[in-house]
């Protein structure tokens, strides 16, 4: 990224979004959406752009990105990798599952790999019972993940198509 | 609509809408609570009912209902001194106390503490819930609040206070479930942040999570050093205060017994920040004056409370050119003891220490701000301690404070107008300074110096004063959310006014951070304000310029006010900040 005035400017596209809201205080949380589809993540930098828009207190904003798990403040991965924890997955094994990832990828859930391919998370029940247990790779599910060779495969299928034409994630510095 | 219930088999009506808890009071029934805070008069209602210790029995519901946050509804049939609703305040006072560090008997608030009082009261011995311990770090970064998130217990009293009534916005409850802690924005450390240190966080914080920076140990230090000597000063709002840590009822004038113990403590010279007050008051009339004849920016607004000197540098910094220049009174005699004074009694600047007895927070700040002083080694005013630490000073020296004898203050620092005694309150400012100026632009004594449409506990009041022909508007305001109404009216142009009195704390000083607590009472400031006014009926002299002690200063040592010399003593500047 570089300082001239470009439509991708990540900044600019956060402010035509907020410019284009008939209501802007009461629609932080859509606007927080937004900005982290953008960025990939809510650094502070970005929050505090957002009260300054919204004319609010950097507190508020920052109370609500730390109340839902959904927002991160730090930079995810090119892809989410989050593994059910609902009830049928969790009968059918989901912890071992989490764990074997967990190994594979040399991160804990929660956490984004050095190259930054691979973030990991947990979440409840994707309605995908009869498959469990199931992780889900970005918007894509994969299902009876019990052999650990099933999940190097599909891992590294992410990791072969993204080796031509990954992007680098946005950085927290990047200028406005 | 009027509303038909029984509460304890006591049939009662009350209005629709109202809280079983407000109902509950109206038949002397006094359910307890911990989170709920309403204090009307400055819109401050916290009724979020996280604590659950209000919780009540009503016939019908399964569950036990909240009283702060219940409505009544017509036939409910509420009981709160049932074993089941007992049992459950108890419990809920067990599970907040099971994640609270149990260190009362060394905590800044032992004995003064909401939670302290409600677990004795409710007759809880044992703690039967062990589990998880929350750790926090405390936030010492600030030079006037200390907060320790330990001993919070999310009841996010702070959080009304500075969001909805300050409108300063520095807290929010940051995490979520039992993690969840009431923080600054990104964790930052609290003096870089947009904080005031206004102190109403403290004002209102049930425990001890929120405090001020504890700085008596430095005043023992400096009274118990032979080579310092050692100066003290007290704001207006000090005496129609201090009483009440010692059992009398609030708004009892203490002033002579204040002045005793002062003494008693040891200090040198106890001087009289009223003398610091017609001192502001010569030189805010004249500033005033000067921008009326000078074509100069109106409205002038005064520049006494710290809180507020920092809230526009951070919310308004493009109206930096319309507060007045003015030092604050406190700041005011803290120059003029280490100049005027040290240079009359031929003592040594450098070796005078001035301690300053504040009913604020925010003066601890502002006592460090780095252009209050001659230069960098000789800080107008050295060390600042609120109502509570002199109190705390006062008993922990032995003194029996009911029973001393009246004193008077020192000569001449310690010599007083009613109009200085006005500043502790809302109001008393502008009062103070239209007394002065009244007469300096009519040349005619003013009569009648109580100028009643000035004064009260409405959020903001306006008056129109005719001088001379001229109408002047005038407009007081307190607490900071009114302020800034009323300087987005400024900016837009919707208002226009000649002079705004503006001071943070709701009711003014006699509400600061740093008074005796209030405990959600707003009829203890009524009864200081009432006070304050007493005072002023009580001094031979009404108005600044007849101090006859600040006739003297400005005739052998300032010259004229507003001149050179005084803008080198008396006056200061304003900084940018950016808002967080």
């Amino acid at each position: 990224m570089c300082d001239n005035p470009s439509p991708y400017n990540p900044y600019q596209q956060l402010d035509r979004y907020i410019d284009g809201l008939p209501y802007k205080k009461e629609n932080l949380i859509a606007i927080l959406h937004h900005a982290q589809q953008l960025f990939g993540y809510l650094p502070d930098k970005v929050q505090r752009h957002i009260a300054a828009r919204l004319d609010i207190p950097s507190a508020k904003v920052y109370g609500v990105v730390s109340f839902y798990s959904f927002f991160t403040m730090k930079p995810r991965g090119k892809h989410v990798v989050n593994v059910c924890m609902g009830t049928a997955c969790f009968v059918r094994g989901a912890e071992k599952l989490q764990q074997e990832i967990e190994k594979q990828l040399g991160i804990k859930t929660g956490q984004t790999t050095e190259d930054e391919l691979f973030s990991l998370d947990s979440l409840r029940c994707i309605g995908a019972c009869g498959l469990a247990p199931v992780m889900m790779v970005d918007g894509k599910v994969y299902g009876r993940l019990t052999h650990p060779e099933d999940i190097k495969q599909i891992l590294d299928e992410y990791r072969e198509s993204l080796a031509g034409d990954r992007e680098p994630a946005l950085k927290e510095g990047t200028p406005s | 609509m009027d509303v038909k219930l029984t509460i304890n088999d006591i049939p009662l009506t009350v209005p629709e809408g109202m809280s079983i808890l407000d109902a509950a009071r109206t038949v002397n029934i006094d359910i307890p609570t911990l989170c709920y805070l309403n204090l009307h008069e400055m819109r401050l209602n916290n009724h979020i009912a996280s604590c659950r210790v209000c919780l009540v029995e009503v016939e019908g519901r399964r569950t036990l209902a909240p009283a702060c946050s219940t409505p009544v509804s017509h036939n409910m049939v509420v009981k709160t001194d049932t074993p089941r609703a007992i049992q459950a305040r108890r419990t809920m006072v067990e599970l907040l106390l099971s994640d609270h560090p149990k260190s009362c008997l060394t905590c800044a608030k032992n004995l003064d503490c909401d939670l302290q009082a409600l677990a004795a009261d409710l007759g809880v011995r044992n703690i039967s819930y062990e589990g998880e311990e929350t750790e926090f770090e405390i936030d010492k970064s600030s030079l006037a609040i200390i907060r320790d998130p330990n001993k919070c217990i999310r009841c996010r009293r702070c959080e009304t206070m500075c969001n909805d009534v300050q409108t300063v916005g520095v807290y929010s409850a940051v995490g979520r479930g039992f993690e969840t802690v009431v923080k600054t924005a990104f964790d930052l450390p609290q003096h870089e942040t947009s904080c005031t240190f206004c102190g109403q966080c403290i004002a209102v914080c049930p425990t001890g999570a929120l405090m001020e920076l504890d700085q008596v140990d430095k005043v023992w230090k400096a009274l118990n050093d032979p080579t310092r000597y050692v100066i003290v000063e007290t704001a207006p709002a000090v005496r129609v205060a201090l009483g009440e840590g010692f059992g009398l009822e609030p708004g009892t004038i203490v002033t002579g017994k204040m002045v005793a113990a002062l003494r008693r403590l040891g200090f040198d010279r106890v001087f009289d920040t009223e003398f610091g007050a017609d001192v502001t008051i010569m030189e805010e009339a004249t500033e005033f004056m000067h921008r009326l004849k000078h074509g100069g920016r109106l409205p002038i607004l005064t520049s006494c409370c710290p809180a507020w000197v920092k809230f526009f540098e951070h919310q308004f910094p493009d109206l930096l050119d319309i507060p007045s220049t003015c030092k604050s009174p406190h700041e005011m005699l803290g120059v003029l003891a280490k100049s005027y004074y040290a240079d009359t009694y031929g003592i040594d600047p450098q070796k005078i220490t001035v301690v300053s007895v504040m009913p604020c927070v925010a003066k601890k700040y502002e006592a460090a701000r780095p252009e209050l002083g001659q230069d960098p080694v000789t800080p107008d005013v050295d060390i600042v301690i609120t109502t509570r630490e002199l109190c705390r000073m006062i008993r922990e020296a032995g003194i029996h404070f009911e029973r001393l004898n009246d004193e008077e203050f020192d000569h001449p620092l310690g010599e007083s107008t009613g109009a200085a005694v006005v500043f502790g309150t809302t109001g008393g400012v502008i009062e103070a300074a239209l007394r002065t100026a009244y007469e300096w632009l009519t040349g005619k004594p003013l009569e009648h110096v109580e100028f009643e449409n000035l004064r009260g506990m409405d959020g903001i009041k306006e008056a129109v004063v005719p001088i001379e022909g001229r109408d002047f508007k005038i407009a007081v305001t307190h607490g900071l959310g009114n302020a800034r109404t009323i300087l987005e009216k400024i900016q837009s142009g919707e208002a226009q006014y000649d002079a705004i009195e503006i001071m943070a704390c709701p009711g003014g000083c006699i509400g600061g951070g740093g008074q005796p607590y209030h405990h959600g009472n707003v009829e203890i400031l009524k009864a200081r304000a009432a006070a304050i006014y007493e005072e002023d009926r009580s001094k031979p002299r009404r108005k600044s310029h007849e101090n006859p002690a600040v006739i003297e200063l400005y005739k052998n040592y300032i010259g004229e006010p507003y001149g050179e010399r005084a803008h080198e003593l008396l006056h200061t500047s304003f900084t940018q900040r950016p808002k967080i």
